[in-house]
């Protein structure tokens, strides 16, 4: 391993760590999920403690996107709108059966899965999940970033 | 005013256009004929029955051989503290009944919806539009002849529908 190779790895060691620790998520709340939701969020099992505590409720300062709810075809632009918004690296957590799958929702106005919408890092099943379930996923996301290839700016693109 | 008294003061007062009373649980249902129903309505909301509330105005389709929709109005007395179910019938081809806007102003945004999820048309209703599914649907959601779970995406989605 040549010196530089060395120098690049630590680089993106480190910037993972940072990254993982750092996660300014964007709530796209739109059902009962989003009780669990505050439920995790907040003092009682706090999603601070794993470096995700600062909501952003702008897209453009978030990097991760928590999709919490049914989403219906009618939302479907908003919601693909709001991805688009956001600065890379940029993560998406699908939270709860109705974003995963369209849960019980099987009709006309539903969208099976809001991974036909945006790419989807990290599914966490459950009607709705229990906070543990989300921090649970939420620490599989941070493993996903330490471990990913990381984008920056003066990094060789292939 | 007891129930029965009640039900026969409104068949003298609405004369044919009360076509049958049924009974649900305890409370009655009056049907009434189709095209007369705003003029039913009108009665209704005066004296002595003061009718002053349009609780729900929804649709059932009944997937029959011919095809029919009935509507089902709900209205509330404040004064007397009781409740009347009305229901009319239509044909599910064309189906047409009269706006309720000029006495209920609830009624418009009722009656969008039952345009909106059953194609009914409220004939003289001010701003008959989709109010719950978006620009550019086609067809009545919940009518029995939509197909079955089709979906109207507004963007490109992954792998279908």
């Amino acid at each position: 391993m040549s010196g530089f190779d060395f120098l690049t790895t630590r680089l993106e060691t480190a910037l993972g760590w940072g990254r993982k620790f750092s996660l300014f998520h964007y709530p796209f709340i739109t059902a009962c999920c989003g009780m669990e939701y505050m439920s995790a969020a907040c003092a009682h099992f706090d999603i601070d403690r794993f470096g995700a505590g600062l909501t952003r409720f702008s897209p453009r300062q978030a990097d991760l996107l928590l999709v919490v709810g049914t989403v219906t075809h009618k939302l479907a632009p908003v919601l693909r709108t709001v991805y688009d918004q956001m600065l890379e690296p940029k993560w998406v957590i699908a939270f709860g059966a109705c974003a995963v799958s369209g849960g019980i929702y099987r009709n006309y106005a539903v969208v099976q899965g809001i991974d036909r919408i945006v790419p989807v890092d990290v599914y966490i099943p459950g009607c709705p999940p229990r906070p543990e379930t989300v921090l649970d996923g939420l620490m599989k996301l941070q493993d996903k970033i330490q471990n990913q290839k990381q984008d920056w700016r003066w990094a060789r693109k292939p | 005013m007891g129930p029965e008294t009640l039900i026969d003061a409104i068949r003298t007062k609405l004369g044919p256009a009360v076509e049958g009373v049924a009974d649900s649980c305890g409370d009655p249902v009056l049907i009434l004929r189709s095209d007369s129903v705003r003029a039913s309505m009108a009665a209704l909301r005066e004296a002595p029955f003061d009718y002053a509330v349009l609780l729900d105005l929804t649709c059932v389709d009944f997937a029959a051989p011919e095809g029919r929709l009935e509507l089902v109005y709900h209205l509330f007395s404040l004064s007397r503290n009781v409740r009347l179910r009305l229901k009319a019938s239509l044909p599910a081809a064309d189906p047409a009944v009269e706006t309720l806007v000029g006495l209920w102003k609830n009624a418009e945004w009722l009656e969008r919806e039952v345009f909106d999820m059953f194609g009914v048309r409220f004939e003289g209703h001010p701003y008959l539009r989709r109010i719950l599914t978006y620009e550019g649907f086609e067809g009545h959601p919940l009518r029995k002849t939509y197909p079955w779970r089709l979906a109207q995406p507004r963007i490109p989605l992954k792998d279908g529908e």
